[in-house]
């Protein structure tokens, strides 16, 4: 089983989620069978094999040019669950600085 | 016919009548929810988002184009400005984009109305449409069975005759699969043909919008509508895309490979019989079978999965409740914010995807595992290669089994996975894949194929589709006619 | 023992193309909050980035300027990390295959000519901003405001090659001048367009292996980069010095109140899971593309003060001043083009200098008003020595207030230089008779006190003489006299 408790944990801190205890064994499990089935890929020969590129075109860049996706402000805070005043509120950033 | 019947017409029958003035824009649109939906959606369950009122501003709009007064149902994860777009999750619950996905402003400039958007597993990860915020879509052949997924409200919708036409979105199968399992036409095209601006991503590197028709000749109108380069997606392929006017070419003096390798075990007998069967329908009509041996599909799930989860671990990132969709409301800071606000917002099959992404890429495992997934793309890639280097196309089957029933595989996640082996290599390959429905098994239940064909081989697929749907019509009634459209039973 | 710093530098540069790294949303500095956004740089589902060509061309021209080797092919990284600024919670930079590699800064320090090694350059994109939590009723919260999301920035790494805090402000100052020079940034710290963090170690003077490194970050003035660096240093100093480690960490130089404070954060935040962008193909950068922009770069800062020190015969420090803006180095070329080069780089240090120092003028707006060709004009008559010296700088104040050359300037401030023999030789003979001493030395062989002779020829016409005439007559005059011996 390559997933334990703590390496659940660690991943689930890194992607912002939260596994309620109960769950954490039987994520561990989920998430340690997947990994055993994509072990497979250790018996295929590749060696000699780069990664596979994304979108190989030959894709212009973009002209430095201002387009009409702008969104006014009021559109572009529509959404947000808080905002004021044209900016969008979050509960406070902390940083953790200890002088 | 009466403007009444006119859900009954193929998309192009209906743009020709209206452009004809002989139906009227509202009919065309209407049509589908007054018939079928009135009798299927309330089971079924394939929309998740409608409004009349959008529908009359939208017919209103419309316009005399090649899709002039076509309904499209558009999956949830398509961003469309008159309508919410939450990829069926709760953590985008009320959300509605401030633009159209490209693919959305290209129906609408075809004169084509959107008519809802339809059900979908959460953000796209699942085979069944059971991991929807909004409950699942049954499958209209059989209620107590899945419509397959991701994809399964446009899927069942098309089937059941709501719309000729419907978008879906293919990671890993998610257009193909459902539309095998609701007995509808469904492409998923070459990677770079169709937009992604505006597709919510899953996996972006395989993601592609895909198209559900009832014939191919709508899938083939459709697609020329739809394909093309978008200066807002940098994955999109330069110059015009391969030109469908032809498509109808039959298949006289083709090649289809046969890796029967691939369902000598763990597939459904009626699947290896609907393969056999449309060979032999393929043979009749001048194409000569190629027997070839192929990689066996465990390589491509365990690569697919490791890819996918990557790429969807880091774009699902940006569902944090601070600019749109859902925010916990208790939280102190801002990092319990984020915590809460996707633990709670997020159903389980995505968070364990995301989990899963999130190691595979994470410091002392990216070598280990992504970095070798992505040689392995490579491997699966040079695999499709050198089969097209004997053959014009492949014929495979879109699922290993025909639908299966609600909640049969929801707590196997592997299982589940198993359940897109067949499908998933076109999108780790990037070519274009195309399901062709067959007839119905003894059971009742849809039994399709699926076409496999090098980049920009759409045309191709059609044709070769077009032929397996002509000759269905020995076992199944009029597929191209729609006035004798079998309506699946009610049970 | 005595202890030895290294130091590495990370820059960013904010680039003034007109729109965004991948959207076509303006660039611009001071638009209302959430203004200049889009679905793109608010990171809207199902928005795409699409990498904007001027960004990238500002990256090779400063790749080519460091010689950097530019890579045909390179690939753009997701660097994910949640912060709400950040409006995907990843960035696209790059990481494995960056755009430059490898080059290297020549800069002065101390008069002497350094040259430090770097790692790379890429193109990326900034963060918006967030802003120190306030009151909001009955608890706190932070705003956020996008308009700065998705601002192309370069990032600049150097190798660790630093020693002194002062090696890193010279580093700094010819940086930013570089980027100017280029063009590409307005480069000035305090707004936020160049900023720097630092990483810094000590280890045993003489040894080999480095020691564990602090970063330190928010150092946004050269100033400030030297005066945190060196709190730094002689922090690690005081625990190394007492038998303490040094504990990786990161840390916020406060300018105001010149200290550091040490952000505390848990070690799986670093763990930035790069992969490569799947959105953006890999960019291609071609011969065509590369050839182009060498044509296109200009002559080198340093390469230009090197050849208008032989070509000029100006000393090193001229060289250096005149070359700190490249208009400055074009104003002066066409200057020193048309008159004598050591006296234009003198107008030029001094006088110009002084004007754009005092009125807080750009070249540009000097320019306007004074234009090469009319600084050259006057310049032109002082060389030939028409114009007295101090006559000369007040005829160069005009300038600078009023249009007009410098006949013209002369003719409406009523001053007339005396140039013709008329009207000198009067004064001349006059300054003979009274000076009988300096002349008999003169008629001795001490052909100096000529030049007292002038002065006096000067001073007796009110400063108003042209210097070349009056120094022709006394010649013309003293010849007599010895011949009349």
């Amino acid at each position: 089983m390559p997933i334990d408790r703590a390496e659940v944990e660690r991943i689930a801190e890194l992607a912002r989620l939260e596994i309620p205890p109960e769950a954490i064994e039987r994520t561990a499990a989920q998430l340690s069978e997947v990994l055993d089935f994509v072990a497979s890929l250790s018996r295929l020969e590749l060696d000699r094999l780069g990664p596979t590129q994304f979108a190989p075109v030959e894709a212009p860049l973009r002209e430095d040019e201002l387009d009409s996706r702008r969104l006014a402000p009021e559109t572009a805070l529509a959404a947000a669950p808080e905002a004021e005043g044209g900016f969008f509120l979050v509960p406070p950033i902390v940083e953790n600085v200890s002088p | 016919m009466s403007a009444a019947e006119a859900w009954r017409l193929s998309a192009a029958s209906l743009a020709d009548g209206v452009r004809a003035g002989s139906i009227g824009y509202q009919e065309a649109i209407e049509s589908g929810w007054e018939g079928p939906a009135a009798r299927w959606e309330p089971d079924v369950h394939a929309v998740v988002h409608a409004d009349p009122e959008v529908r009359r501003r939208g017919a209103a709009g419309s316009n005399g184009g090649p899709l002039a007064g076509v309904p499209v149902l558009v999956k949830d994860n398509l961003c469309t400005m008159d309508y919410p777009t939450t990829c069926g999750s709760r953590i985008l619950g009320g959300y509605r984009p401030p633009y159209d996905a490209t693919v959305v402003a290209r129906l609408r400039e075809a004169g084509a109305v959107i008519t809802g958007k339809g059900n979908m597993d959460e953000f796209a990860m699942g085979s069944s449409t059971e991991y929807s915020c909004y409950g699942p879509t049954r499958n209209p052949y059989d209620l107590e069975r899945v419509p397959g997924g991701s994809s399964g409200g446009p899927a069942a919708a098309v089937a059941y005759g709501l719309c000729p036409i419907g978008l879906g979105s293919d990671t890993g199968g998610s257009v193909r699969q459902p539309a095998a399992f609701c007995g509808v036409f469904g492409l998923k095209p070459t990677y770079g043909r169709l937009s992604r601006y505006g597709l919510v991503a899953f996996g972006s590197s395989l993601d592609q919008v895909g198209i559900f028709a009832r014939h191919a000749g709508d899938v083939a109108l459709a697609y020329a509508a739809l394909a093309g380069p978008d200066p807002f997606d940098a994955t999109t392929r330069l110059g015009p895309a391969p030109g469908v006017s032809d498509w109808d070419r039959g298949v006289r003096g083709l090649t289809f490979g046969w890796p029967a390798n691939l369902w000598k075990e763990g597939v459904d007998p009626e699947v290896v019989g609907a393969l056999e069967q449309a060979a032999a329908c393929l043979e009749r009509c001048g194409a000569r079978r190629s027997p070839l041996d192929f990689l066996p599909g465990e390589y491509a799930v365990a690569t697919y999965y490791l890819v996918a989860t990557a790429e969807a671990s880091s774009n699902l990132a940006r569902f944090d409740g601070v600019r749109y969709g859902f925010r916990h409301p208790e939280s102190d800071d801002v990092r319990a914010l984020y915590t809460r606000t996707r633990s709670a917002g997020f159903g389980p099959e995505v968070q364990r995807r995301i989990l899963l992404g999130t190691y595979a890429l994470s410091a002392g495992y990216y070598d280990a595992y992504y970095l070798t997934a992505q040689r392995a793309r490579t491997r699966i890639r040079r695999e499709y290669e050198a089969a097209f280097a004997r053959c014009d196309f492949m014929l495979m089957p879109a699922a290993p089994s025909l639908p299966f029933r609600l909640g049969e595989k929801t707590d196997d996640p592997l299982e589940m996975y198993l359940s897109d082996i067949f499908t998933l290599g076109a999108n780790l390959a990037g070519i274009p894949g195309l399901t062709v429905p067959l007839d119905l098994s003894a059971a009742g239940l849809p039994r399709a194929v699926q076409l496999l064909g090098p980049e920009d081989s759409e045309p191709l697929l059609l044709g070769a589709a077009r032929v397996i749907e002509v000759r269905g019509e020995e076992t199944r009634l009029g597929r191209d006619h729609l006035t004798e459209f079998a309506w699946p039973t009610k049970r | 023992m005595a202890y030895e710093a290294v130091i590495g530098l990370e820059c960013h540069i904010q680039l003034g193309t007109r729109s965004k790294m991948f959207c076509g949303c303006p660039a611009e500095f001071g638009a209302e909050p959430n203004s200049n956004v889009c679905p793109v740089c608010l990171g809207l589902p199902g928005a795409l980035p699409r990498a904007n060509r001027a960004a990238i061309d500002a990256a090779i021209r400063l790749g080519l300027a460091l010689g950097s080797e530019i890579r045909g092919e390179s690939v753009f990284a997701r660097k994910n990390y949640f912060y709400p600024d950040m409006p995907k919670n990843y960035q696209i930079t790059q990481y494995e295959r960056p755009l430059c590699e490898g080059g290297a800064l020549p800069v002065t320090v101390d008069g002497e000519e350094r040259s430090f090694a770097l790692v790379r350059v890429h193109a990326e994109e900034d963060t918006g901003k967030s802003f120190h939590p306030e009151r909001h009723g009955d608890r706190r919260v932070s705003r956020v405001d996008f308009n700065r999301a998705g601002v192309p920035l370069l990032e600049l790494v150097t190798r660790p090659v630093f020693r002194a805090p002062v090696e890193c402000g010279a580093f700094l100052t010819a940086l930013r001048r570089l980027v100017r020079w280029l063009g590409i940034s307005g480069g000035d710290m305090e707004k936020g367009q160049l900023r720097c963090d630092a990483n810094v170690s000590l280890r045993p003077a003489g040894s080999e292996p480095l020691g564990t490194k602090t970063e330190i970050k928010n150092l946004n003035s050269i100033g400030g980069v030297m005066k945190g660096l060196a709190a730094e240093i002689e922090r690690q100093r005081r625990v190394l010095e007492q038998g303490g480690a040094i504990e990786q960490a990161t840390l916020l130089y406060d300018a105001d109140r010149e200290v550091l404070a040490v952000m505390r954060s848990k070690e799986s935040a670093h763990d930035y899971r790069y992969f490569p962008e799947p959105d953006l193909p890999v960019l291609v950068v071609d011969e065509a593309w590369l050839a182009e922009a060498r044509r296109r770069l200009p002559e080198l800062p340093w390469t230009r003060a090197a050849r208008f020190a032989s070509e000029y015969g100006l000393p090193p420090y001229d060289a250096g001043v005149l070359t700190e803006q490249r208009d400055l180095a074009d104003y002066y070329e066409a200057c020193a083009r048309e008159v004598d080069e050591k006296l234009a780089s003198n107008w030029l240090m001094t006088e110009v200098l002084r004007v754009l120092k005092d009125r807080g003028w750009t070249l540009a707006e000097w320019s306007e008003r004074v234009p090469p060709g009319r600084l050259v004009e006057l310049l032109k008559k002082v060389a030939a020595k028409e114009l007295p010296g101090p006559l000369a700088k007040q005829v160069f104040g005009w300038m600078v207030e009023e249009p007009g050359g410098t006949g013209e300037l002369l003719d409406r401030h009523g001053v007339r230089v005396q140039a013709t023999p008329e009207e000198l030789r009067p004064l001349v003979r006059a300054v003979l008779a009274e000076n009988p001493g300096p002349v008999r030395q003169y008629l001795g062989g001490k052909s100096a006190t000529l030049g007292f002779l002038v002065g006096q020829v000067m001073k007796k016409s009110g400063g108003q003489a042209a210097p070349q005439v009056v120094q022709e007559l006394l010649r013309e005059e003293l010849e007599g006299a010895r011949r009349g011996c």
